[in-house]
């Protein structure tokens, strides 16, 4: 099939759910009715930030009417966690952040579950307090996971037992050291990005009915159903075939909802009252607190370069604070520690990523996997070294980025990417080298550039699955369990499987998740489902289309290879009037000149596993394997204008291009962009999750974290696609969801430097901040 | 000590009984079946649980039930009962939304909008759902969508 015979894949389309969602017809987690047998739950959470455990009694809270169950630590054994089984259900002999949840009660109304949850009495012993990952890090201080030698963790990370290591992920190539010793110039400094929070507008929303035929269903806002089957089998002691995860629309995601979170918690008290639902929805301060973070980061970047502007050595240490459980951060570290040289062609790299427990809320999955945070400090520093050697920053980006052929860190050699197309695009879009000045004598302009490269970070091994069901219609029913979390994977699906099969899009549903009907999909994160389900569904359906052809060309004595699919017949090349409608035998069959049938419901099966990653590589040095399956590249720039009195920034322009290889749903993918590009918007300007210094939050709400509104997106967005094609993704596709917020806080904090001569290292760059830097920077020049 | 009190919801008369402090989010919900309006942060912060009272947007998180007795309430289930809205036509047609969470949030403050001013500028839209949070889109298509309705009435 060639680009010009495409005519669903890269045209624009309403998406497959649109009409559910602008009718408020689509269901979400709570919108599913559980009927009058529904119980309701009341959690505990802990009050300290890190405490032992001396004793717990429930007997006051279980003697109140109306109540079912209470459960505490000593009912829930086992551990949980997708990397590394470090978190328990409830707490049992110590909590390690305000809030973790100590017990649950499960009661008739929630009033009662309420008031019967305030009755339950739980000693504490306070024990130190860790809140930075650089004082987690010295060898006297307290240890948060004590036993971490004995938890089960995948072979590709390496807790460090007796320290606060959960996992340090090291890259040595080249010689460093030497490299420095040869540099013309070096520069060397910190970087601190704060925690922030997913902030979706739905909460988590976990319901579950145990049965006395032993079956556990649940009806759960996630990403990740399948991964959570597999985890709540095994951590409840359950059947895989006796778990069933249902999945209605997730009202956001962005990492937040991948993996398991309270969901074991609302299993746990389902299955102490067989027979009743049990529903738990989080409130908005629950959602802060108790799901997972986005990991704080102390980065500590050196970087040498040659006065020709060549890069020539890079250390880059990255200390990382996970919070009080690493299961799913630690892939995080991992992740970006293979990574962190940024988009750049850098021969000597020295990489050390530390994930290290605190006393603060677990860290996990938050879109971009870590890699918004890293390309702060690389993109700050690259625009820093390029003013030291009086060069553009973005030719001195063009020199330097990575192209096909490149080795990456890892020693891997770097696939296709578009990233000096997308840099031009957007210096075009942004107009970089025109200067641009406000009306206002109080305001000032700048403009700031960053690239951004990201690789999927999953299990070498993930995989994805497709059944496509025809009708007697012939519309088709599309069984995968990828999620639509927004991002369009729905729509994608359909035009995937709608251009191999010849069928007009109207024909096409796809379903969301049930893990009873719907085959295996690891999880919906990493940007990689258009790229792995999207090959899945490609397969299913190159599979029915070969079974329609089989049988036509049996029971019409037709050669296979003269036979096509065209706007929803079957086509012979050889016969240009033979049209046989494919609701004529999809279900049921071709009927041959003595009566009987041939052929049946067609039944497409697709699945997609890459078949050259490994994460066996040397801990020493990080070589060795094949990590990552590709990268996505792209460049973003923002046009700002500072009031220098009150500090605030607004952002009249931005401009991001991305190489999406194929982009199956052109305006979606630009959907993504802006949609992306706000959200790290907040990040760069206003967002950080605010601690005391018990380690309890003070902003757990939209009033004291704000996050964008429609007033403060920009007003010009240009979002730009670039196509170098994926040859291993569907029509050369390659994901794209994540990445368009990466480049956002360092284009910013380059854009703040270009107007005001004030290099902020630390977002969110405030109003605050800014009046105060340049508070100071005055009062040097006095 | 319930309370039994009357809406008319969406066109017809309807009556339920409720605790004084149940608000009027839940009720909706949960004893009448009306799931457009959304749970988002139960302080009033994010506009999904948005629906028309007496043709004025409010927030059903931080209302109480009891305060709606007496009055009109018209939720987008009500605004669909004839077929789309042209509103709903063009978010259809531009891909407004995307975890769709927000929209119906946003389809009664945009329609509470259009009802007092049919033609208003981009300013204008922007401050009318600037009480709507969404996470996904960057408002760009939401906003587009709306311009797009004032010039084709």
């Amino acid at each position: 099939m060639t680009e010009l015979d495409l005519k669903l894949v890269g045209h624009n389309a309403v998406r497959l759910d649109g009409l559910e969602k602008i009718t408020a017809t689509a269901k979400y987690a709570d919108d599913i009715d559980l009927g009058p047998g529904m119980l309701y739950a009341a959690i505990l959470g802990s009050p300290y930030a890190h405490a032992t455990i001396k004793s717990i009694n429930t007997s006051d809270a279980e003697q109140v009417p109306g109540v079912h169950a209470v459960l505490s630590g000593q009912d829930c054994p086992g551990t949980c966690g997708l990397y590394l089984k470090d978190s328990q259900l409830f707490a049992r002999d110590r909590v390690r952040y305000v809030g973790q949840q100590v017990a649950a009660v499960v009661a008739s109304s929630q009033g009662i579950a309420d008031k019967a949850i305030s009755l339950v009495k739980v000693e504490y012993e306070p024990l130190p307090v860790l809140q930075d990952p650089l004082e987690a890090l010295k060898p006297d201080a307290v240890l948060i996971h004590p036993d971490l030698g004995d938890y089960e963790v995948v072979p590709w990370l390496y807790p460090q037992p007796g320290t606060n290591i959960a996992h340090l992920r090291k890259i040595r190539k080249g010689d460093v050291e030497k490299a420095f010793e040869e540099a013309d110039y070096i520069l060397e400094d910190w970087y601190h990005i704060p925690h922030v929070v997913h902030a979706p507008i739905e909460t988590h929303v976990s319901a579950a009915l145990y049965t006395f035929d032993g079956r556990l269903t649940m009806w759960n806002s996630t990403q990740s159903p399948h991964t959570q089957r597999n985890i709540l089998a095994n951590v409840l002691n359950l059947k895989h075939k006796d778990v069933r995860i249902i999945t209605p629309y997730v009202g956001g995601g962005f990492g937040g909802k991948a993996g398991v979170n309270m969901e074991v918690i609302a299993a746990a008290c389902a299955m102490k009252v067989p027979g009743h639902p049990v529903k738990i929805r989080y409130s908005r301060k629950d959602e802060f607190q108790n799901t997972s973070q986005r990991q704080e980061l102390k980065a500590y970047v050196k970087m040498g370069v040659k006065n020709d502007g060549t890069i020539v050595a890079l250390k880059h240490q990255l200390f990382w604070d996970v919070g009080a459980s690493a299961e799913y951060g630690s892939n995080v570290v991992n992740a970006t520690g293979f990574s962190a040289t940024g988009p750049y062609r850098i021969p000597n790299v020295w990489i050390d990523s530390y994930a290290i427990y605190t006393n603060r809320p677990p860290c996990g999955a938050y879109r971009g996997f870590g890699y918004s945070e890293f390309h702060f400090g690389i993109e700050s520093h690259i625009d820093r070294i390029a003013k030291a050697l009086n060069m553009d920053p973005v030719e001195f980006r063009k020199k330097n980025a990575i192209q096909e052929g490149d080795t990456v860190a890892y020693g891997v050699e770097m696939g296709p990417t578009g990233i000096l197309k997308c840099i031009d695009e957007v210096a075009k879009a942004i107009e970089w080298g025109k200067e641009s000045k406000s009306d206002d004598v109080n305001r000032v302009r700048g403009k700031g550039f960053a690239l951004v490269w990201k690789a999927p970070a999953m299990p070498a091994n993930e995989s994805s699955a497709a059944f496509i069901k025809f009708n007697e219609d012939a519309s088709i029913n599309i069984l995968v369990s990828g999620m639509e979390l927004g991002q369009g994977f729905m729509t994608a699906m359909g035009k995937i499987a709608a251009e191999e099969l010849g069928l007009p899009l109207e024909k096409v549903r796809v379903e969301l998740p049930d893990t009873d009907r719907n085959p295996y999909e690891w999880q919906t994160v990493a940007s990689h489902v258009t790229w792995s389900c999207g090959n899945a569904v490609r397969r299913a359906a190159i599979d029915a289309r070969n079974q329609i052809i089989n049988v036509v060309s049996i029971a019409h004595h037709i050669e296979e290879a003269d036979l096509y699919l065209e706007d929803g017949t079957v086509k012979c090349h050889a016969k240009p009037d033979f049209a046989l409608p494919l609701e004529e035998f999809v279900i049921n069959g071709i009927q041959m000149s003595d009566g009987t049938f041939r052929g049946g419901p067609v039944l497409g099966r697709g699945s997609f596993m890459p078949e050259f990653t490994s994460a066996k590589v040397d801990p020493e040095t990080g070589m060795g394997g094949h990590p990552n399956v590709h990268y996505t590249t792209g460049a973003g720039a923002v046009e700002i204008e500072i009031d220098k009195e009150t500090g605030r920034v607004r952002v009249l322009r931005m401009a991001e291009a991305f190489d999406a290889g194929k982009a199956i749903n052109p305006d979606l993918v630009k959907g993504q962009i802006e949609g992306g590009f706000v959200q790290g918007l907040g990040t760069a300007l206003w967002e950080e999750v605010i601690f005391d210094e018990e380690g309890r939050i003070r902003n757990p709400n939209f009033t004291d974290y704000k996050i964008p509104t429609s007033l403060d997106a920009p007003r010009e967005m240009h979002s730009i696609i670039v196509e170098v094609p994926q040859l291993d993704g569907p029509f050369g596709a390659r994901g794209v969801g994540e990445h368009t917020m990466i480049p956002v806080m360092p284009a910013v904090a380059n854009a703040i430097e270009n107007a005001l001569g004030i290099r902020i290292k630390s977002p969110p760059m405030t109003a605050e901040k800014i009046v105060q830097a340049l508070k100071e920077e005055t009062g040097k020049s006095l | 000590m319930k309370k039994e009190i009357t809406l008319k919801l969406n066109g017809y008369e309807t009556t339920v009984a409720v605790e004084p402090h149940e608000k009027l989010l839940d009720v909706l919900r949960d004893k009448l079946g009306v799931k457009s309006p959304k749970y988002g942060c139960g302080r009033g912060e994010c506009g999904a649980c948005s629906v028309l009272l007496n043709g004025k947007s409010v927030r059903t998180c931080i209302m109480y039930a009891v305060e709606a007795d007496g009055q009109e309430i018209v939720t987008v289930e009500g605004l669909e009962k004839d077929g789309l809205t042209p509103l709903q036509e063009s978010f259809l047609a531009h891909n407004s939304f995307q975890c769709g969470f927000c929209a119906p949030g946003i389809i009664i403050s945009a329609t509470e909008l259009l009802t007092s001013n049919p033609h208003p500028g981009e300013e204008e839209i922007r401050e009318a759902i600037a009480g709507n949070l969404c996470r996904c889109t960057g408002y760009g298509s939401v906003v587009d969508a709306i311009v797009d309705v004032t010039r084709s009435e």
